[in-house]
């Protein structure tokens, strides 16, 4: 067997495949992309593949086969969700949904990017808004941008009844969403944390 | 009720958070026009973002549900369908009710957690866009009674964006999602030309947590379409979404910034909402559409000059 033969078989995506990872995506209902006959109709519509090292196909599979580096790859957050390769699949596999799909497990396993953590927890959370107008320093120009077209400072959402943001908090802690969060930025600080030490002993490697 | 017996038809505007928050003038527009067709504008107080259908949903699919069915039930207790002038508002409010219409279980849970706010969801109510509104609410008939001025030679790069279309087992489009011709044909009743460009349909880049990772990334959307918009000699960009507004019109800037070595000459094509458009065409005060700056403001939108679409405006509408 040649040594490339061999490494092939050992491959990760092999021996995950009855890890808890993929008991995850079968509870998602990942299941349904076992019709994927491999055809690369959604890689080939994908505005974002032709761009990056997104592959709509490549990430299906690894899905299928419970390989879980679909998980810490960035390359899920790369769908702009489109929906061309949902619309075109000859098996009716609706694919950006599954893509949303890997994402929540990505995000419960704390792959989430630092930039999306910081709109989730202290943007969308905290003020209702994924683009808000109510920091009294940082978003003053916006607000004097609505005044100059004849609107309210501020508009009638989250905005102007304080009372409808503790709603919608309310409600994202009864879905285990903030908790959600916060073990996502644990989970993210613990693998930098191990990354790090690695990191440091590597180099104590090469110093001896 | 007697102070809702002059208008036609009545909806509860869900404003998102782009266009209140980044875009004010588009809400001007909207306000402004639908007033003038006969239409009225009920505020929803305290909506809240959608939220978002790529970025929040890819978060954590049963909060998205439940934040936007507590927003389409503000709309429901005023008795009024929802409408919405974003295309990612849109797809939340749309796939959320097309969702828990067909999960009694899921809108079970979802009532369960809404009742811990004081809040209940039915399900009764379409959710509509701006344009949906426009074209099979009113239809092309009943716009074009309103046109006052035509444009003479306005060449328009219409930009539809994803999320009016697609998913479009949830639309309204009659499962037309490949090449739809709705807004260019609600753009030619104003005059102008909706040219043909290549990848017309492509997606802005901005959508799904794509900008928020990596602004570069969207950028190279931006750029190729933009390179197709300008090969084909478009005057203006005309779209339906703020998210991708402000990707064609900040994005412009960026795509300057970032692929400034293979654009050759810098991009500076107006973006222009499509109630800004029509409501030109009808005649109105281009104050009361958001077109006319009357500010001093630095680094607000819009981050192209729309000047050049303002002087065709006054060259071909008067």
């Amino acid at each position: 067997m040649s040594e490339n033969v061999e490494k092939y078989i050992k491959r990760k995506v092999y021996k995950s495949t009855s890890s808890r990872i993929a008991q995850k995506f079968i509870d998602a209902g990942l299941e349904k992309i076992r019709a994927c006959i491999n055809c690369g109709t959604c890689t080939g519509s994908c505005p974002s593949g032709q761009r990056t090292a997104f592959r709509t196909r490549s990430a299906i599979r690894k899905a299928l086969t419970g390989d879980e580096t679909v998980l810490s790859d960035i390359d899920i957050w790369f769908c702009s969700t489109c929906y061309y390769c949902y619309e075109r699949c000859p098996r009716d596999i609706p694919v950006t949904d599954m893509i949303i799909k890997l994402r929540n497990i990505a995000v419960e396993e704390g792959y989430i990017l630092d930039s999306h953590l910081v709109l989730a927890k202290d943007i969308f959370y905290k003020t209702g808004h994924g683009v808000p107008a109510n920091d009294p320093e940082a978003h003053k120009q916006w607000r004097a941008l609505r005044e100059s077209y004849g609107l309210p400072a501020l508009p009638p959402t989250v905005h102007s009844y304080p009372e409808a943001v503790k709603e919608c908090q309310t409600l994202m802690n009864e879905t285990g969403f903030k908790n959600l969060l916060d073990n996502a930025e644990k989970l993210k600080a613990k693998r930098k944390a191990e990354a790090e030490k690695q990191q440091k002993e590597e180099v104590k490697e090469e110093e001896k | 009720m007697s102070e809702y017996t002059d208008y036609k038809w009545r909806y509860g505007f869900f404003l998102g958070c782009v266009i209140p928050n980044r875009y004010p003038m588009i809400e001007r527009s909207i306000r402004d026009v639908f007033e003038e067709l006969g239409a009225q504008l009920l505020d929803l107080p305290g909506a809240s973002c959608c939220p978002a259908p790529g970025v929040f949903r890819g978060f954590h699919i049963p909060t998205w549900l439940v934040i936007a069915a507590r927003n389409i039930s503000i709309a429901e207790e005023l008795g009024v369908n929802p409408i919405t002038g974003c295309n990612g508002c849109y797809g939340t409010l749309r796939d959320a009710w097309y969702d828990l219409e067909h999960n009694p279980e899921e809108k079970k849970h979802v009532n369960e957690l809404l009742a811990k706010v004081g809040r209940r969801y039915k399900g009764n109510l379409e959710p509509k866009h701006v344009v949906q509104a426009l074209y099979l609410d009113m239809g092309l008939d009943y716009l074009k009674d309103h046109i006052k001025y035509k444009f003479t030679d306005l060449k328009v790069a219409v930009h539809y964006g994803c999320h009016i279309v697609k998913p479009s087992d949830k639309r309204p489009w009659d499962g037309e999602y490949e090449a739809p011709e709705f807004l260019d044909e609600i753009v030619e009743i104003t005059g102008a030309k909706s040219i043909d460009y290549k990848n017309k349909f492509m997606c802005c880049g901005a959508g799904g947590a794509v900008r928020t990772a990596v602004k570069e990334v969207a950028a190279d959307f931006t750029r190729e379409k933009l390179v197709n918009m300008r090969d084909a000699g478009a005057d203006i960009i005309i779209n339906c979404c703020p998210f991708c507004h402000l990707q064609l019109d900040l994005g412009q800037v960026e795509v300057n910034n970032f692929y400034g070595d293979i654009i050759g000459e810098p991009f500076k094509i107006p973006v222009i909402y499509i109630t800004q458009l029509l409501g030109v065409a009808m005649g109105m005060d281009p104050n009361r559409l958001g077109l006319i700056k009357t500010h001093d403001l630095k680094g607000v939108s819009p981050f192209i000059p729309i000047e050049p679409f303002l002087d065709i405006v006054k060259e071909q509408l008067t």
